[in-house]
């Protein structure tokens, strides 16, 4: 008997809750829709932040089948800030080389050649199911602390509705319907986001007409740990092919199929087995887990955010896979929002503090939606031009440099850096753009281990060579001091030309404001500009 | 005697393929082909050394479908 596949199991099985007999809708702090990877996430940095929550979700069971395998650097750091990364590190399997061919020629290899001195790795692989699982792990963690977070699987959400400072929800379960209420409702429904539907609100953007058939194999195979992309190959004509190794033996094989195909005929074992084995050999012996088609969408939401209903993931913006943002950028919504609606939800913050998670999210979503639909554009050529010149950057990309970065198979996921952002505080001349404000901290080693395992989850000062003091008191955020001697990483990450530098970071990890040296008046100012207090122009 | 430049030279690759993309939309293929060879000669022009334009002319003759092949299986 083969064993049960972690998606195959139930994870969060129904339990009836007490509130199914309250008699009345019970209220909530916040109650998240979807357990998926986002809203996750979402639940457990809140429960961190002692914010009571539940998760609700329409099954029992982490993602069917693979889903997302490429997970970048910055979300290994946020996984890392809620408790988990070395969950997901220790499993993943890591991979730095790339190789494109084009026909059955290799025109190009990339290396991802990670910048030393970073905890984490550029990327891991990792099956979405394991993903969602160790999430899930993490919420138990929690609720052993007794910390306030209840998933509740086969509860379905049929029906939202708000007015004032309430958000009341219907959930199906399969004991019958029951109402709850909750003060916030952050909706991690995925790109089908019944919550959108229901609220009617719009999810525009681009169609792409290609579908791909998705297979992940179980096989053993001496093929490299890298990521292998065809363009035009012999075994998929015409089209392009993907090779991409998980943990357990387990190969992601993604083959462009073209615009007209029949879904349900593609699928059949029948039709697939061929297709692999035309790419992999007669004797490869190989079983398939799990075989999926889709089709891809480059969209998002006006806004993500609708009163007391928060949208995350991919249920505010969807992306094409090519370049891992899916996942990865739903991360960082969370990332971006816990904080806030912490801040909003304590009166420590105006509510206008929200509207920066639309600001700083919108701006992020469109650069990935701007990358992914590039990729997408190249990969699949809309017109005979588009091809020749495609097909001309291949020719040319083995003999002369330039071309090669022209071939576009993917831009692997990168955090944005929130440039304009109206958080954004001072800056500093002379220290580096890296990490000028609006940017993720970039990881560093420090005496006391890596600079990110000692930042986040609160407002710091982070002081270089210099002096802070332990705590300062703005309104009712505190600041906490980190004081580090600059190491070779820091100096080159944080000092540029200064001999010292104070950072504000905000809890995400992001910068707020930097500067040569600690005064209260300019933390101060920048403090509150970070949680949307706005002074007017000039004044003091 | 100056020699061509083969080492990437465009500051931001994907928004000038973009760009240079979006020119074709809505074009047909001999109002394409036509707008490929405007072009081609607006930027031999720019060059204006030939020797460079000769090196640049072998190196697009050379490169179609080049190099050893390579198979998975
Ligand atoms: C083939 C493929 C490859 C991909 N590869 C990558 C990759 O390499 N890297 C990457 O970062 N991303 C990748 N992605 C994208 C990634 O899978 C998604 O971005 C990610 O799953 C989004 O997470 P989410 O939590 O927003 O939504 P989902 O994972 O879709 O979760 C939504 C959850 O909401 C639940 N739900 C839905 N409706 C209701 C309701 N009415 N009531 C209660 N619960 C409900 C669902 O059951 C589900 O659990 C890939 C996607 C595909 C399809």
């Amino acid at each position: 008997m083969t064993k049960k596949k972690t998606f195959e199991v139930p994870l969060y099985p129904y339990v009836r809750s007490p509130d199914q007999d309250a008699g009345k809708a019970v209220r909530h702090k916040v109650v998240v829709v979807g357990a998926g990877p986002v809203g996750l996430a979402a639940a457990i940095e809140l429960a961190m932040q002692d914010v009571e929550v539940v998760v609700v979700d329409d099954n029992e069971k982490v993602s069917w089948g693979s889903r997302a395998v490429c997970y970048a650097k910055r979300p290994l750091e946020i996984l890392d800030r809620i408790g988990c990364g070395d969950h997901f590190v220790d499993k993943g399997v890591q991979w730095n080389v790339g190789k494109v061919f084009f026909n059955e020629r290799q025109v190009y290899q990339f290396d991802l050649l990670p910048e030393d001195g970073h905890k984490r790795p550029a990327f891991i692989n990792l099956q979405q199911y394991y993903f969602e699982e160790y999430l899930v792990d993490r919420v138990k963690e929690l609720q052993a602390q007794g910390k306030p977070i209840e998933i509740r699987g086969n509860n379905k959400v049929v029906f939202v509705d708000q007015s004032g400072d309430v958000a009341t929800v219907e959930l199906e379960t399969p004991e019958g319907n029951y109402f709850v209420e909750a003060d916030w409702v952050i909706a991690c429904d995925g790109a089908a986001s019944p919550v959108r539907s229901m609220m009617g609100l719009d999810f525009v953007g681009r169609i792409f007409e290609d579908n791909f058939l998705i297979a992940d194999v179980v096989m053993e195979a001496s093929f490299p740990t890298e990521r292998w992309f065809w363009f035009d190959p012999a075994f998929n004509r015409g089209q392009s092919a993907l090779l991409h190794k998980q943990p357990d033996n387990v190969w992601r094989i993604d083959l462009q199929l073209g615009p007209d195909v029949d879904r349900e005929e593609e699928k059949k074992p029948e039709n697939v087995i061929p297709r692999l084995k035309a790419m992999l050999g007669e004797d490869v012996h190989f079983e398939l887990e799990w075989v999926s088609i889709y089709t891809f969408q480059c969209r998002r939401m006006e806004q993500f955010r609708k009163g007391r209903v928060i949208f995350a993931g991919d249920s505010a913006h969807q992306v094409s896979p090519f370049g891992a943002r899916g996942a990865n950028s739903g991360l960082q919504d969370t990332d971006n929002l816990i904080w806030k609606l912490k801040l909003v939800m304590d009166g420590k913050a105006p509510m206008s503090l929200l509207e920066t998670y639309d600001e700083e999210r919108i701006f992020a979503a469109d650069e990935n939606i701007l990358n992914s639909s590039r990729t997408t554009d190249f990969i699949t050529p809309k017109s005979s031009v588009s091809r020749v010149f495609r097909d001309a950057v291949l020719d040319l990309s083995k003999a002369a440099e330039f071309a090669r970065p022209l071939v576009n198979s993917g831009r692997l996921s990168v955090p944005a850096t929130y440039d304009g952002s109206s958080l954004n505080g001072d800056d500093c001349a002379g220290m580096p753009v890296r990490s000028r404000p609006g940017s993720p901290a970039a990881d560093a080693p420090t005496v006391n281990g890596w600079l990110l395992d000692q930042m986040g989850n609160k407002f710091q000062l982070l002081a270089i060579n210099t002096e802070v003091p332990d705590t300062v008191e703005v309104g009712g955020v505190t600041i906490c001091a980190l004081s580090v001697n600059a190491t070779d990483e820091v100096a080159d990450r944080y000092l540029g030309d200064k001999s010292s530098a104070v950072y504000l970071m905000r809890p995400d990890q992001h910068v707020a404001a930097r500067w040569e040296s600690y005064t209260e008046a300019n933390v101060a100012q920048a403090l509150n500009r970070a949680i949307g207090i706005f002074e007017q122009e000039g004044a003091q | 005697m100056s020699h061509l430049n083969t080492k990437a030279n465009i500051a931001e690759p994907d928004e000038f393929y973009h760009d240079l993309l979006a020119q074709h939309e809505g074009r047909s293929a001999e109002e394409s082909e036509a707008l490929n060879a405007r072009l081609v000669l607006i930027l031999a022009n720019h060059i204006g050394d030939a020797g460079v334009l000769r090196e640049a002319m072998d190196l697009a003759a050379n490169t179609q479908g080049g190099g050893e092949v390579n198979r998975l299986v």
